[in-house]
């Protein structure tokens, strides 16, 4: 098809490189205080943060830009953001 | 009525490791139009914020068909698909998702001819009140007294209220609503993908290097926004118009929080003098009394 000549993108992480790198602060999450709200996962703007009711959080540093709105919505201050090594 | 969080699809549509800025509110929107569509979503986006962070080809940002068009064509694209799945019988939705500037300035006269026309589409403003990707220029939707680089005392004219603009032309579906209130959101884009016609949402979403605030502070500014009734949170459909939750409870002016809740949070108001700030809160009194009388005139219900 003539398609094949169109520039076409396709979904995948990092199409803005290895973003965790930008990161100064890193969110850490003491799992005993969160109540499995999901509030972290519905606004973090990154899709970083993994949820599923039942199962608790899991954030990937990989690509976590540490804007730390999930530390500043949750409702139980069980995210923290602790400066990352050497800053 | 409220859609539950653990209810939402948990697919990503805005893939991690994107370009945006840490803190981006626009994401959040995009995350959540991708929820309440999923694929049945085609994306025109004229330029803008939400064309840059898709990031570098070969790779997407945003899992979602989209067409990256010219600046002030984006609405105008959006008629062209809507009426080729017409054609194809193809079971699609065509969305614009703008910025403020593609949409209250260069795309205007394209955006009123299409709601002129009543054209099939959903057309999503995410307003961050700038031209923000090009280094925080002054839009029409910049709110007064806001300092951008290109009103560095303060920009002296009004926001335009462009989600009234929109309801006088007629069309049958027009809302705003915040990032700050996702389901809220959810359920209008959900509400107005039901409607044939031209659908309009006026979506606020804060930037944290253009408005000069922390990037954790996102959701608390869009939050505080609507809380002090600096935005206010309605909806018409098709006749009947409403205000939403927590706008709805805001009418009494008493209720709402104090002005310099939002304002203070965020650098592009630091120069603001008290004269100024009171200024401020009686332009929103009045845009609300204006809003109100609108509403009860526009309603047919």
């Amino acid at each position: 098809m003539g398609l094949a000549l169109v520039p076409v993108s396709r979904p995948a992480p990092g199409s803005g490189g290895l973003t965790g790198t930008w990161r100064t602060l890193r969110p850490v999450v003491n799992l005993d205080k969160c109540i499995d709200c999901g509030i972290c996962w519905l606004y973090c703007p990154e899709s970083v943060i993994d949820w599923e009711k039942g199962q608790k959080i899991k954030i990937d540093y990989t690509y976590c830009k540490g804007c730390g709105i999930c530390a500043h919505e949750c409702p139980t201050k069980a995210i923290e953001m602790i400066p990352e090594a050497g800053l | 009525m409220s859609v539950r969080i653990d209810l939402l699809p948990k697919k990503k549509y805005v893939m991690p490791g994107n370009s945006a800025c840490a803190g981006c509110g626009m994401m959040i929107g995009l995350k959540i139009l991708g929820m309440a569509l999923g694929e049945e979503a085609v994306l025109s986006i004229p330029a803008s914020c939400a064309s840059v962070v898709q990031g570098l080809g070969p790779k997407s940002g945003i899992a979602m068909p989209i067409l990256n068009v010219p600046f002030a064509s984006a609405a105008s694209v959006a008629t062209g698909i809507s009426e080729a799945f017409k054609q194809l019988g193809v079971n699609g939705k065509a969305v614009v998702w703008a910025g403020d500037g593609g949409t209250a300035d260069i795309g205007f006269a394209a955006v009123s001819a299409a709601a002129e026309r009543n054209s099939d589409v959903l057309y999503i403003m995410y307003d961050n009140e700038a031209y923000m990707n090009t280094g925080i220029q002054r839009s029409s939707e910049t709110p007064k007294g806001a300092w951008t680089t290109t009103t560095p005392t303060g920009k002296r004219e009004a926001k335009k209220d462009v989600a009234l603009i929109l309801l006088a032309h007629g069309v049958p579906y027009v809302a705003t609503a915040s990032i700050a209130y996702p389901q809220d959101l959810y359920r209008k884009i959900k509400r107005a993908s039901e409607i044939r016609g031209f659908k309009f949402i006026h979506l606020f979403a804060p930037c944290p290097p253009g408005w000069l605030f922390d990037p954790s502070l996102t959701v608390e500014v869009a939050r505080k926004a609507v809380e002090t009734g600096a935005f206010i949170l309605w909806e018409y459909d098709n006749g009947e118009f409403k205000l939403n939750p927590p706008s709805s409870s805001l009418v009494d002016k008493k209720r709402r929080k104090p002005l310099t809740e939002y304002l203070k949070l965020q650098g592009r108001f630091a120069h603001l003098t008290e004269e100024q700030i009171r200024q401020m809160e009686e332009e929103i009194d009045h845009k609300w009394e204006f809003l109100l009388k609108f509403a009860q005139a526009a309603s047919r219900r």
